[in-house]
């Protein structure tokens, strides 16, 4: 490359860092300014010691893990049996996984909402309805999580040993083949549980406590305690994100996701 | 892994064709699942469009209506206006930057920093979203305030936060980090050795740009930008905190549907959900289509 492209390159960047950037100072300085004429972290004490927002966002972490519980059960021995026993199967779970790619998410929640508010499916009100409507959302990073995870390993090898042992189908899945894709299993949890932290339109419109309805809610009503939310909710997708990349170094798989 | 490998099986302890049945039953958890909650709602969309919601009978009707409706039509429009320009205007902007971080010949470390806070700002959507940016660009924002102090309020000059410029400009937000996610593998597909050959036979930066380099990242900068098409046009969260459901987006209009029938006809609102559903599927596969042609060069 020569010289003179350089400064462009940097001046891209630096125009990037600002896109960035600017936002969060923006909100961050913000989400300081509660108090009149100082700086303080008065939005944030605020926020905490509000028990609507302790009870919102304490539903949102339950569900969250609900999420990534019902995903570790549902797609591991799936996953598992495709590679190993039933690889006919695998185009079929492969378009199963990819569909909410296809389908936007408020399509999916008008589905949800109208097949199940009227007899005989009437569990609109359920929070089985929701923690179901959470692991399709987190379906697409979750099983691919797992699938690549599994990927990695040997599992037919794995599995023989496992038999010649004696071990049955059960202990082989979840003594075996679990802990050793569970870098993978992880990386899919803090996905899922970004996406659920985050995730608006489930919750509001199967009328659920959860953390971003609240906080779309309190833009309406409150100046300084949204900002200091939008602080909060950014440090844990940062979090996620950063133990993501802790656990699976090396990997640099694009990790995209989330509820525009 | 080859297909021989996928063929051998585990020892036989049991007769091959209960064992088949076994492993077939063990799937069944997850395909009860998603027909439950996954193709059985999303059907009802598809089946309802094509049913009139009074006399129960097939019709293509609710269908018919979709483009006979001002309002409706007025929606598709600006979903897909926005979607157009913040799909090209990140899909440009991503691309030079995730080539500055690589082949720009800028420090080491800005890569893995870029490729990190872009794995976060794609993730960073939604109500928070919409909140930063109201905090910068809202008239009483930071860099409104900055510019104001300059002597030029953009709010005099017809700008808004609110409306179609304003969203667009948040949805980059989430737009150019996925870009750059996307494209940096095919980046470091370029080899060098094709510069250097180029080069070599005289070739200008321009005529290496030209018939070497853009002809070869074209299918993929193409499939990506389609796919951040179809992820600004599924948006609905970033849009509804931050307009209050003021802009006429379709998902908007399919969120309103939902709690109650604005549109006066249910069968309308299925129909509508279902244009969406087709616009994303066109998407998807015009992705998947270009990828394949993207990997006979790169790998």
């Amino acid at each position: 490359m020569r010289r003179g492209n350089k400064v462009w390159w940097w001046f891209i960047m630096i125009i990037g860092i600002l896109y960035f950037f600017l936002p969060l100072v923006a909100t961050f300085i913000f989400s300081l300014k509660a108090k009149l004429g100082v700086l303080s972290f008065q939005a944030y004490t605020n926020v905490i010691n509000n028990p609507a927002f302790v009870y919102n966002f304490t539903a949102s972490v339950i569900w969250a893990l609900l999420t990534i519980v019902v995903g570790i059960l549902l797609f591991v021995p799936t996953a598992y049996l495709i590679r190993l026993r039933v690889p006919k199967a695998r185009a079929a779970v492969e378009f199963i996984t990819l569909l909410p790619f296809v389908i936007p998410a408020i399509v999916f929640v008008f589905g949800l909402v109208r097949t199940f508010s009227q007899p005989p499916l009437l569990i609109v009100d359920s929070p089985v309805l929701l923690v179901a409507g959470y692991t399709v959302l987190s379906m697409p990073y979750m099983y691919r999580a797992i699938d690549t995870g599994l990927r990695a390993i040997d599992v037919r090898t794995l599995t023989e040993a496992g038999q010649s042992l004696g071990a049955g189908w059960g202990s082989i899945l979840f003594d075996i083949i679990l802990p050793n894709i569970r870098v993978a299993i992880l990386s899919g949890a803090f996905l899922s549980f970004a996406i659920v932290i985050g995730e608006f339109i489930l919750a509001q419109y199967l009328v659920k406590p959860a953390f971003a309805p609240y906080m779309a809610y309190m833009i309406q009503q409150k100046a300084y305690e949204p900002a200091a939310m939008a602080i909060i909710s950014f440090a844990l997708t940062w979090a996620a994100m950063g133990i993501i990349s802790l656990v699976g170094r090396g990997n640099e798989q694009a990790q995209v996701g989330g509820g525009h | 892994m080859t297909t021989f490998d996928e063929k051998r099986d585990a020892p036989e302890a049991r007769p091959a064709r209960r064992k088949m049945s076994w492993a077939w039953l063990g799937v069944m958890p997850f395909f009860l699942f998603a027909f439950i909650f996954l193709l059985y709602p999303s059907s009802t969309i598809v089946v309802r469009s094509f049913i009139d919601p009074n006399t129960h009978a097939f019709t293509f009707k609710n269908i018919l209506a979709l483009f006979g409706n001002h309002y409706i039509l007025g929606a598709y429009w600006i979903s897909i206006e926005i979607s157009l320009l913040t799909s090209v205007g990140g899909g440009v902007f991503g691309f030079l930057l995730a080539y500055a971080a690589i082949r720009g010949g800028l420090p080491k470390f800005m890569r893995s920093a870029l490729m990190t806070f872009c794995g976060v700002a794609s993730n960073f959507a939604g109500v928070p979203l919409a909140f930063a940016f109201i905090a910068l660009l809202s008239p009483t924002g930071m860099l409104i305030g900055w510019l104001r102090e300059l002597g030029y309020n953009p709010y005099f000059h017809g700008f808004t936060l609110y409306t179609f410029w304003g969203l667009s400009i948040v949805y980059m937000y989430f737009q150019f980090p996925l870009m750059v996610l996307i494209i940096a593998p095919a980046i470091d597909g370029l080899r060098r050795e094709w510069l250097e050959a180029s080069e070599n036979l005289g070739a200008s930066s321009f005529q290496y740009w030209r018939y070497v380099a853009f002809p070869i990242l074209l299918p993929s900068i193409m499939g990506t930008m389609i796919l951040l098409f179809g992820n600004s046009f599924g948006a609905f969260a970033t849009a509804q905190a931050l307009t209050g459901g003021q802009i006429n987006l379709v998902t908007i209009v399919i969120g309103s549907q939902i709690s109650g029938d604005v549109l006066g006809n249910p069968g309308l609102g299925y129909a509508l959900a279902l244009g969406m559903v087709v616009i994303m599927a066109l998407a998807i596969i015009g992705y998947t289509l270009l990828q394949r042609r993207t990997e006979r060069w790169l790998r």
